[in-house]
């Protein structure tokens, strides 16, 4: 017994040291992830300086998002104005910093909360079956089948335009196709045989979904995260363009991007920029998002 | 003295790795005559597929062939160029593999695919195809071959799919069929039925390499056997010899553990330890650190094979120090 | 004799099968599991063996029939009801690649157990017990951090078995257990599962094709064939001297280690397996049974004693 003791008591030590409690061992996951892929690193890098440029906004830059000078319109990029200005006069710089704050709030939070909710409901639709998976699965349906556009608009007219408004619009335009690939994740787990393992030694519901299902979505999760914050950031410029999201002269990427549209070919300059930031915010939560999933495989771990 | 439909010699395949490289098949050499049934027995992962495949000139990228050579009736195969492989499978060359349902494409009736592999290499019309598909489904013994051969690959049971594909694989009359545990997947019934397929065709000439990790099957069917381990053939010899009067340890462990389920109410016999991990060998002879007989000579080197019997081929330092 | 741990009575299950039709996968089957003994059931893929096995610990729910658990009926109850149940009663997969979850540690693993049951009071006490079980099933304690996928086979079939055994339970389905293992590691297994089965006091129901395997290690065995049980009895009664066909070709047909008593072909059965869609009416086997007769093809024999074991045969060999 006593030995017993001893070589527990040195099991935890060495758990101490290798930091294999559940969060550092997050954070151990985290920097294997940075230090094997270099294509993360640099993507956290880069939403990392993005997040710094919207916060620092007003501190690197002199003028203002709302600046209006009309004798300096569409003026091409010049030592005064880095990026040039727009059809208003206004920095292109100025209002990419600015708009960074909307476009990269945009692109996760309404994810995150579409994620959060079509996960809870795809995995119970699935688990449960019958009328709950009906119900859920038929209200999805509904979601689905109106033209997205068409039931941003209804929403939108009907909260009235806004940034929280615009997060609840994308949230509940997004849930829908989150819930169908997790059922169909979920479907396919209820059938494998650890979860009827699991079932024999008498887990209840709610635990299996949280220890065994919604681990085991999560390299599915984190796909359907990276493809749609650049698709969230996409839809708040075209609800922009509508007149129904973010308001002028506040400013999104994607309300920069449709704004300078008509300017294509006297002034290229105002679509390139903001279209070439959301080329590479896209880009970075991409490769985060791959990091992400082979960071938490199990596979790569222990190696 | 008749010629050898098959002969390979000092056989190595190579993988690159990370921490070097590693050798799932290392010096293999084994012989099959014509119209005889050879066996080629072990675990999971001792390399006998990975033979099979080099044979059939199916090595996976970044695997290669690094060393030895095959002979298909004096033909050198490791000399030809993909082009002349390619007329070579599926003609003289057929293999038939562990699960059929992942060798039949799902989309396209059973017949219908017997009938492109014969076009594939034979110049006849598609008729003489269709007759040759029927004579080959009467021939492994599928009955209804009319009807039969108009299902597609799901609607067949796991025999009927396994009987498609020896006929697909005996269609263009290949020197050397080889069979990559071909039952496997099946009962023990439709099992013997295949066994009892396989004996009929070597009657007919066939020459045969029958993969297989179950020693029963291989009692059963094979003229001559090779055990293998860790990519080296352990021991080799006629199987009523071998069975009779193994000496390898390992094949005497692989007998032991096998013989010993029917003495009921005993501690069944095992042999310590698992198989090695690919690309982590131990020093010296590989299978040292499961042997009751490993000493400093074992430990130092891997063993070169011996004849200690014609035809009787072991890789042991102590081999026949201890009585069967 | 020892008491009758689980018994079922006249159990069928039946799965839909598209355009109204069913698959009868298993069909009025009844018996009895004594506490302490190893029962085999054998058969064909396909034969319901698994179907079977997961009604009598109530992973699947029959379609008609009972079972009773210490004579107690356990088909009826609720979810709720059936907890104190379901902890007596435990499975090992056929994969152990496939049942264990690759996201959590060993530790994990085998704590699943111990904590939905609360066996343990804390952290600590759980991670002692699970570094018994490791030992117990022969699994270094230095692997308890690590993940399936870093074992081989036999290790993860360990593991599996420690997962079993952690809640202490009195039936353990083994669901083919080493027929996905090598022969070197199906030995080891076969024998834990015997030392086991002395130490803690379990019952088996063993559930495999390889009746090799099931000779030594049933005390009984049961043989089914398309959904029902066509003999069942003592292990060396049953395999020693077969009455039913159906047992006589299946244990003709196991390939012996012995090249000297080769297999002539003469006693092959041939032919397929009817479908369970649309079962033959009558005896089920007399589609491929050399001596049925017109009663075989007319009326379904029933399990009779005959010759100290039951067989369902209207001609027993």
């Amino acid at each position: 017994m006593k030995n017993r003791q001893k070589e527990l008591a040195e099991l935890h030590q060495r758990r101490l040291e290798d930091g294999n409690g559940p969060v550092s061992a997050f954070r151990a996951d985290l920097f294997r992830m940075f230090r094997k892929n270099r294509a993360a690193a640099l993507s956290v890098l880069v939403i990392l300086l993005l997040i710094l440029a919207a916060v620092f906004a007003p501190v690197l830059t002199p003028y203002s998002y709302d600046d209006m000078d009309l004798g300096n319109r569409l003026s091409p990029p010049s030592a005064a104005h880095l990026l040039g200005t727009d059809e208003g006069g206004r920095d292109i710089l100025t209002r990419l910093l600015y708009g960074a704050r909307i476009s990269l709030l945009i692109g996760v939070v309404p994810t995150v909360v579409s994620i959060l909710i079509g996960a809870a409901l795809g995995t119970i639709a699935g688990w449960r079956g019958g009328i709950t998976d009906t119900v859920i699965m038929r209200l999805a349906d509904i979601v689905l089948a109106f033209p997205s556009m068409l039931l941003a608009m209804v929403i939108m007219f009907t909260l009235g335009d806004g940034l929280v408004n615009v997060f609840l619009t994308l949230a509940l335009l997004n849930w829908a196709a989150v819930a169908r690939v997790v059922r169909a994740e979920t479907l396919r787990l209820k059938n494998t045989e650890y979860i009827e393992a699991a079932r024999a030694i008498g887990v209840s519901g709610p635990v299996m979904l949280l220890r065994h299902i919604l681990p085991n979505c999560l390299p599915t999760l984190i796909v359907l995260f990276t493809l749609n914050v650049p698709a969230a950031i996409l839809t708040e410029s075209s609800l922009s363009f509508l007149g129904m999201g973010i308001q002028p002269p506040s400013a999104s990427w994607g309300l920069m991007v449709n704004a300078g549209k008509n300017y294509l070919y006297s002034a290229p300059w105002i679509c390139a920029a903001p279209g070439l930031i959301i080329m590479v915010a896209v880009l970075a939560f991409n490769f985060l998002g791959d990091g992400l999933r082979d960071a938490l495989d199990p596979h790569q771990k222990n190696r | 003295m008749e010629q050898n439909t098959l002969e390979i010699s000092h056989l190595t395949v190579s993988f690159p790795t990370d921490r070097g490289g590693f050798r799932p098949v290392n010096d293999v050499s084994l012989t099959v005559r014509k119209g005889q049934i050879v066996g080629l027995v072990g675990e999971s992962g001792c390399g006998k597929s990975m033979t099979a495949r080099a044979v059939m000139g199916l090595i996976r990228s970044p695997g290669k062939v690094t060393g030895g050579q095959i002979l298909l009736e004096g033909k050198d195969l490791l000399a030809l160029n993909g082009k002349e492989m390619r007329s070579l499978r599926g003609n003289e060359l057929a293999m038939v593999f562990q699960d059929p349902m992942t060798s039949l494409n799902p989309v396209v009736p059973v017949g219908k695919q017997v009938e492109e592999a014969i076009l594939l290499h034979r110049r006849v019309s598609r008729e003489e195809a269709r007759k040759r598909t029927l004579e080959a489904f009467r021939n492994v013994g599928i009955s209804e071959a009319e009807k039969r051969s108009r299902s597609y690959p799901h609607e067949l049971s796991g025999g009927l799919r396994q009987r498609v594909m020896i006929a697909m694989a005996m269609v263009c009359c290949p020197r050397l069929l080889i069979a990559d545990e071909p039952t496997t997947a099946l009962d023990v019934i439709m099992e013997a039925q295949i066994l009892q397929l396989m004996r009929q065709m070597r009657d007919r000439g066939t020459s045969i390499l029958f993969i297989s990790h179950n020693l029963g099957v291989i009692a059963q069917l094979c003229d001559y056997t090779c055990v293998m381990y860790a990519g080296r053939i352990a021991e080799q010899g006629d199987t009523r010899e071998l069975f009779e009067r193994p000496v390898h340890p390992y094949t005497r462990g692989l007998l032991g553990a096998v013989s010993s389920l029917d003495r009921k109410g005993e501690e069944l016999e095992t042999i310590r330890g698992s198989v090695p991990a690919p690309g982590s060998l131990p020093a010296g002879c590989p299978f040292g650190p499961r042997c009751g007989l490993c000493d400093e000579t074992c430990r130092g080197a891997c063993p070169e094979p011996r004849e200690i019997s014609p035809g009787h081929i072991v890789r042991c330092f102590h081999a026949g120090e201890v009585p069967v | 004799m020892s008491e009758i741990l689980l018994e079922a009575r006249h159990l069928t299950r039946e799965f839909p099968a598209g355009k109204g039709r069913m698959v009868h996968a298993v069909t009025d089957v009844s018996l009895q599991i004594r506490e302490g003994e190893t029962l085999a059931l054998v058969g064909e893929s396909g034969c319901g063996k698994s179907t079977l096995g997961r009604m009598l610990i109530r992973l699947l729910e029959p379609t008609e029939g009972e079972i009773l658990f210490r004579g107690t009926e356990i088909t009826g109850l609720s979810a709720r009801e059936f907890r104190p149940f379901r902890r007596q009663m435990q499975m090992i997969f056929q994969d152990p690649y496939a049942s264990l979850d690759p996201r959590m540690s060993v530790r994990s693993i085998i704590a699943e157990p111990l904590k939905t049951w609360n066996l343990c009071r804390d952290r600590e006490a759980v991670t002692e017990r699970v570094l018994e079980l490791m030992e117990a099933t022969g699994v270094s304690g230095e692997m308890l951090h690590r993940y399936p996928h870093q074992f081989s086979g036999g290790q993860r079939q360990r593991i599996g078995i420690a997962r079993a055994i952690a809640a202490e339970p009195s039936l353990i389905v083994c669901d083919e257990p080493v027929s996905a293992l090598d022969v070197s590691v199906q030995n080891q297994i076969l024998n834990l599962l015997k030392k086991l089965q002395k130490t803690r006091n379990l019952t088996y129901l063993f559930i495999s094709h390889d009746l090799s395997v099931v000779r030594h290690i049933s005390d009984r065995t049961a043989v089914m064939f398309l959904g029902k049980i066509c003999e069942t009895g003592d292990t060396e009664t049953v395999y020693t001297r077969p009455r039913h066909p159906y047992t006589r070709f299946l244990l003709n047909a196991v390939p012996r280690p012995d090249p000297r008593r080769r297999e002539t072909g003469g006693e092959l059965l041939a032919g397929e397996l009817p479908s369970p869609v649309n079962p033959p009416p009558g005896c089920r086997f007399h589609t491929r049974c050399p001596f049925a007769t017109e009663e075989c093809r007319r009326t379904d024999p029933p399990l009779r004693e005959t010759d100290g074991r039951l067989v369902a045969c209207h001609h027993p060999v």
